[in-house]
């Protein structure tokens, strides 16, 4: 049986990575994000990436790690307001961006990794996001056309993993690391907790090893907290 | 004296139904789930994925891995259930969700709405908005009806990069509450006054064609 699972970070990457590739990187914010692989993929020191994430994280934590080393060239993402290093390096002409509406982004994913090169929706019609796109009218209505995205690698963050890549993801850390799973050539899976196939019931599995070539365990995870709100007792 | 914004948020608040599925935009919009009535079953959306959003955690119940569309941490309420992204717009995209509460940069008064981007100053990104006016069934901006430089926020056309074309139902400010013509060339509709603002503050105010519901008027 094939072997997916790997010691650390730096070893399920290798081979993996090259100049110019395009990474799909799980996550919302600072939740579900693949820690270990993104500090491996920094540790790596390639470059030219294109990053497909709904954010850039923070200074200093998450992708924001990618962007204080300058390994990003440009971004596919729906929203990177808490990011000064971002702002910064795009308003200098550094790095490119491309926004997608979040709903449109997780649509392209899903989408890429089904099979479907290209879909019609609502969302930005009559936008700067339509602009240049292909319009079509359905039931009366405006659609724009949006491609589906295939990535060359997809990083992803589970809770608990087998060693045939089965994955759970715990609560809203799921995001948008199912879709990636699907929606490149390799996907490698860091998990807080990896067990033996067999151990997971299967009814439970949100996305199916099929999907997942490496496997690690990244525990401890530092699992940062973007905004702490809290209310008195 | 014009609302507060939790006065607004109050005033938004009453656009909710028993048994809506509701998605409510970061700012003022967040405030709206301190005033859903006790008798009222609203459950409360977060694009990330989440139905069923409860109120921020105690100290010791800060989980990192239960967050909002705001990256805030909250909590599940009974019934609560997590899906990933894709699934979330399908409700959101597909129809399904009642009601959206946001803010707004600027409305328009045939419903158009920015919020996501100042040219060479603001770059956020739109996250989740053009795909929530796009696709919830009824569309409510929240938002002050003048900027902070005096300008007004309701105008006859948009001057910043739009979020949606003809999405707007209603807005509420400071000054009151506006209806507006999104399908035709109705304008927007002056529907109820705050306490102590006059008409002629809200006609100095607006920059849209601004008709004075009957209610008012009489």
């Amino acid at each position: 049986m094939a072997n997916k699972v790997y010691k650390d970070a730096k070893s399920a990457l290798d081979g993996l990575l090259r100049d110019g590739i395009t990474v799909l990187a799980g996550g919302f914010g600072l939740c579900g994000i693949p820690e270990r692989l993104i500090a491996a993929i920094r540790e790596s020191g390639v470059k030219n990436l294109t990053c497909v994430s709904n954010n850039a994280g923070v200074d200093g934590f998450g992708l924001g790690l990618l962007l204080e080393t300058k390994q990003i060239a440009k971004m596919v993402s729906s929203y990177v307001g808490e990011n000064k290093l971002f702002a910064q390096q795009y308003l200098s002409g550094e790095l490119q961006l491309e926004f997608n509406p979040q709903g449109t982004l997780a649509e392209r994913i899903r989408a890429g990794g089904a099979g479907i090169p290209a879909f019609f929706t609502k969302t930005g019609v009559g936008t700067l996001v339509s602009e240049g796109k292909e319009i079509r009218e359905f039931h009366g209505e405006r659609y724009v056309m949006e491609r589906g995205i295939v990535g060359d690698l997809a990083i992803v963050k589970a809770w608990k993993g087998d060693t045939a890549g089965n994955l759970i993801y715990r609560k809203s850390a799921r995001n948008f690391n199912p879709m990636m799973a699907t929606a490149a050539k390799i996907t490698v899976a860091e998990v807080e907790h990896l067990v033996p196939a067999g151990t997971l019931d299967p009814d439970h599995i949100h996305t199916p090893g099929i999907f997942v070539k490496r496997i690690i365990d990244g525990s401890p995870h530092e699992k940062r907290i973007e905004q702490r709100t809290i209310r008195k007792a | 004296m014009p609302w507060t914004r939790d006065q607004i948020a109050a005033r938004a608040a009453k656009e909710l139904r028993d048994g809506f599925y509701v998605n409510l935009g970061i700012g003022i919009p967040t405030l709206v789930s301190n005033y859903v009535p006790e008798t009222m079953d609203v459950t409360l959306q977060s694009e990330n994925g989440m139905m069923g959003v409860g109120p921020f955690p105690l100290e010791n119940e800060v989980d990192p891995d239960i967050i909002n569309a705001g990256k805030q941490t909250v909590t599940e309420v009974k019934g609560t259930s997590y899906f990933s992204s894709a699934d979330s717009f399908a409700m959101i995209r597909g129809g399904h969700i009642d009601l959206s509460i946001l803010g707004a940069m600027e409305v328009s008064e045939n419903g158009d709405l920015a919020n996501w981007m100042v040219p060479g100053k603001m770059v956020k990104g739109m996250g989740g908005a053009m795909d929530l006016v796009a696709g919830v069934r009824r569309v409510v901006v929240v938002m002050e009806h003048v900027s902070k430089d005096g300008a007004s926020k309701l105008l006859a056309r948009c001057s910043l990069p739009l979020t949606g074309q003809r999405v707007v139902d209603m807005v509420i400010t400071e000054l009151g509450v506006f209806s507006v013509d999104k399908k035709g060339a109705g304008g927007v509709t002056l529907v109820e006054l705050a306490d102590g603002v006059t008409v002629d503050e809200v006609k100095a105010k607006t920059k849209a064609k601004l008709t004075i519901g009957a209610k008012i008027a009489a």
